[in-house]
């Protein structure tokens, strides 16, 4: 079982995988970091988004041992002292989850959008936005949560 | 479970634990209140409130410690409709108490009382109003004691955010005051009086989701994040088709793995392993050989639902058939009639979370975590499949990453404890998507016949509407019509099937709403018109028309391949209008939904905030099965099991949403998570025939694309 060293939130950590491990996997089952769920394992819900570098991506796609050079964001990361995150406080405000099990990956998300783009188009939110899936269907409530982050009510 | 089983399940029924027997003899006709304190009554010097001895196991229901902290025990779960929420509202509003003293404790089996799921929009008329009732006693049990504590009248009080307060005075106790150091029962044999909803302060107000904060931060613990010491991580081995059965198995590569179980059961085979990584790579190595027999596919299944009748099939209600006057010899001498065939396909809950579960034995003891429905169903699930008693099994549901009536059974909770138990570890199993889409049950696909006549004055003369598989649930008619035959026929049907949000209800109204449509368009008569002309329902009528009014129908004339469409209708208490807006691109024959709007009336609000965010999320789940989401199957195997292809609504698929509540003050409150699901497909539907003279009746709607004909 070879072991890595991941970067997650600021802190190293060396990690026992196995070989084919997903990052997703090895941030849940190695470092307990559950905020990133699993929702597909095919890149095609977004509950997995993690930022890597600053990019949003899909955890459960990128084997772990592929991002021991990347500086790895989870929605565990994102609060600091108690405080929210702008976006997790509009999540908070708009009420945009039912569920919630697609949360931590909007929010990643949508923090990538806002860390490029701090006042966003409509057009350029639904574009972004248009991977993550919310079955609950909360997506005008994440839409305007996202605007409010911008600026926009 | 099929359909027509929950439709029995509605009814309510108690039966609890083993060693809950004591509780018996208190319930008679009604409730229990358990107000249990943990110190002795007899250092508090003053007796037991009420005479009854407490039975030793009364922490059900609601319990307020000496510390004023109310604890609520129910047995139904959250899962994304916010009853958490709105349970505890109601419970703070009837004991005078601020919403954070309230603990909702769900879903345990071992410690809420029995309850038959979460299901049929049942929460809010039925657990909302039990504890309303037992908050209520419990807030006159306080004044009482406050009137024995102070040797005052007890109409002198009044209980207040967490005190009872003396009127004449300053002097108030708080409610742990009162009840700390007391052991106290109190039965409800009658109902007690609750408070008007006109007199609401905190239920019928926007509260925040309880929690809320969990869910932002990724701290909640759904059951696929729960991890035990020593936890191994599950998965199964299925077969290549449904239905299949195990010819034969070499399991002998993989059982030399380090590390893993393999479980070979009858037709049950399985590893575990200490990652899920390592237990798929063992999957891997295993060598099955499956027989499997030849099936129904997707090309025959209407055919197959209308010929296979199941006559043997009995449903709750006598499957909820009727009939009135004489519809045969009305349709004979009316001018206008219409007959129409419409079909639903079958579709996937698709729950972000799929099924999963954490089994852990100790002993012969068995826990489980796991997202279900129906808690109490699954451990019976449980003590059935392990021979085991149910004080054995304790099944907990963590907040639940959604369901939509697709979890009401214990597959995963079942193959976690078979593993658990060869490995004698605990085991996580967490299903993969493509076993979400294959392995789970689906709503059921239908055949739905309906004939029509309609008078010259524009009312319905005779109306007949038939039913294939699909279910009963909202299949009889809103409308003042004096000849109906309406039937329900199960059907030997090929897929496994079950519920699903709102049931039938949604293929139901949109056969009978887009029928609607098609007698207005007959008669050329306005849509709405046509269906105010022929109700007098006050309420459905009132939804249609808040629906209008704010959608401004009749302002805007259909253009080119840009329509309008309605459609409305009452279910399980709830009253429901929709208009709808679309824009038809006839060269590519794409459509598009530009704006939805949605009055609903389900009683006196409790949340508006959440009954807003249930509504526009149904409107946004529906739009999944009204355009595009199908299940494909051929013989036995489920063609796309992946989101990739099987399309769900995603954010560019939302038109401008807007609801309309009707909150009715004066009248019960009902639930919330069905019925606002029922009314897009028809209004979509029926918009489209505005924009481009196209009549679809098939859901989904695209299944064949509006390309104009050259």
């Amino acid at each position: 079982m070879p072991t890595i060293t991941l970067t997650v939130n600021g802190s190293r950590h060396q990690v026992d995988t196995e070989g084919d491990e997903s990052l997703l996997s090895a941030l849940r089952n190695r470092l307990g970091l559950t905020g990133a769920k699993y929702g597909c394992g095919e890149g095609q819900c977004g509950a997995c988004t993690v930022l890597m570098d600053g990019l949003p991506m899909r955890s459960c796609r990128i084997p772990a041992a592929s991002a021991t050079n990347n500086k790895i964001e989870t929605i565990e990361g994102l609060s600091h002292n108690g405080s929210l995150h702008p976006v997790q406080q509009a999540f908070l405000d708009e009420e945009a989850f039912q569920c919630g099990y697609c949360t931590p990956g909007m929010i990643m998300a949508a923090v990538r959008l806002l860390n490029s783009d701090p006042n966003p188009s409509d057009e350029l939110i639904i574009e972004h936005m248009n991977g993550n899936i919310c079955r609950c269907g909360a997506y005008p409530r994440i839409f305007a949560a996202i605007r409010r982050v911008g600026g926009k009510k | 479970m099929n359909e027509l089983d929950q439709h029995a399940g509605e009814r309510l029924r108690y039966a609890f634990q083993v060693s809950r027997r004591d509780l018996f003899k208190f319930m008679g006709a009604g409730l229990i209140v358990g107000m249990c304190v943990p110190a002795l009554t007899q250092e508090s010097g003053r007796p037991a409130f009420d005479s009854e001895a407490p039975p030793k196991d009364l922490d059900s229901w609601l319990h307020i410690a000496g510390d004023g902290k109310v604890t609520v025990f129910t047995g139904k779960v959250e899962m994304g409709q916010n009853i958490r929420t709105s349970l505890a509202q109601q419970v703070a509003e009837e004991l005078r108490t601020p919403i954070a003293a309230i603990t909702m404790v769900m879903g345990d089996t071992e410690l809420t009382p029995f309850d038959l799921g979460t299901f049929g929009s049942r929460s809010t008329p039925q657990m909302g109003s039990q504890l309303r009732k037992v908050a209520a006693a419990a807030r006159e049990m306080l004044i009482d004691m406050a009137a024995q504590h102070w040797h005052i009248d007890r109409s002198k009080l009044a209980a207040e955010n967490g005190n009872v307060k003396q009127s004449h005075s300053s002097e108030k106790i708080t409610y742990g005051e009162l009840t700390g150091g007391q052991k106290i029962v109190k039965v409800i044999a009658s109902d007690p009086a609750t408070t008007e909803a006109s007199r609401w302060h905190i239920a019928g107000t926007p509260a925040p989701k309880v929690d809320g904060r969990a869910f932002v931060t990724g701290s909640h613990q759904y059951t696929s994040d729960i991890m035990r010491a020593g936890m191994l991580h599950g998965k199964v081995l299925r077969p290549n088709a449904f239905n299949a059965t195990l010819a034969s198995l070499d399991s002998a590569s993989a059982e030399k793995l380090a590390n893993v179980t393999v479980v070979h059961d009858g037709n049950f085979v399985g590893v575990a392993a200490t990652s899920p990584e390592a237990a798929d790579n063992a999957l891997l190595l295993l060598q099955a050989q499956w027989n499997a027999p030849t099936q129904v596919s997707e090309a025959e299944l209407f055919h197959e639902l209308q010929s296979n009748v199941d006559n043997n099939a009995s449903g709750f209600g006598g499957r909820a058939n009727h009939e009135t006057g004489d519809v045969d010899k009305a349709l004979s001498e009316v001018k206008l009639t219409s007959k129409q065939t419409y079909t639903v396909a079958y579709i996937a809950h698709a729950p972000l979370e799929p099924r999963a579960a954490v089994a852990e034995w100790n002993g012969d003891k068995l826990t489980v975590w796991t997202g279900t429905q129906r808690p109490f169903a699954v451990r019976e699930e449980l003590a059935s499949a392990f021979h085991l008693s149910l004080n054995q099994v304790r099944v907990m549901v963590p907040d639940t990453g959604s369901a939509y009536g697709g979890k009401h059974t214990g597959d995963a909770a079942v193959e976690a404890a078979r593993l658990a138990k060869a490995a004698g570890k605990p085991v996580r199993l967490v299903w993969t998507r493509e076993e979400e889409f294959t392995w789970a049950y689906f709503r059921p696909a239908g055949v739905i016949e309906i004939r029509g006549g309609v008078k010259d004055d524009g009312t319905i003369a005779a109306w007949e509407f038939h039913n294939y598989n699909s279910g009963p649930a909202a299949m009889g008619t809103p409308y003042n019509i004096p000849n109906q035959r309406i039937a329900f026929h199960p059907s030997h049907y090929p897929l496994r099937q079950g519920s699903y949000r709102g049931l039938a209800a949604t293929a139901n109204h949109f056969a009978r709403e887009t029928h609607m449509d098609l007698l207005a368009a007959l008669i050329k008569m306005n849509p709405l018109e046509f269906r105010l002309k022929n109700t007098t329902d006050a309420r459905l009528r009132a939804v249609f028309e808040a629906a209008a009014t704010r959608f401004a129908w009749g302002k805007h004339a259909a253009s080119a391949d840009h329509g309008f469409g309605i459609a409305g209708g009452i279910e399980k208490g709830g009253y429901v209008a929709t208009c709808a807006e679309v824009a038809v691109n006839r060269s590519s024959g794409e459509v598009k939904i530009v704006r939805a709007v949605e009055a609903f009336d389900c009683g006196a609000v409790i949340n508006p905030q959440g009954l807003r965010n249930q509504i526009s999320g149904a409107v946004v789940q529906a739009i999944g099965g009204a355009m595009f989401e199908a299940i494909h199957f051929e013989n036995g195997r489920i063609l796309n099991p992946h989101f990739r292809s099987y399309r769900v609504p995603r954010f560019r698929d939302i038109p401008a949403i807007e609801v309309e509540i009707i909150d009715r003050k004066d009248l019960p409150s009902m639930g919330a998570g069905e019925t606002p699901i029922v009314g897009l497909a028809p209004a979509v539907g029926n918009a489209i025939f505005n924009a481009t003279g196209v009549r679809l009746t098939s859901l989904p709607l695209l299944a064949k694309p509006l390309k104009k004909e050259s």
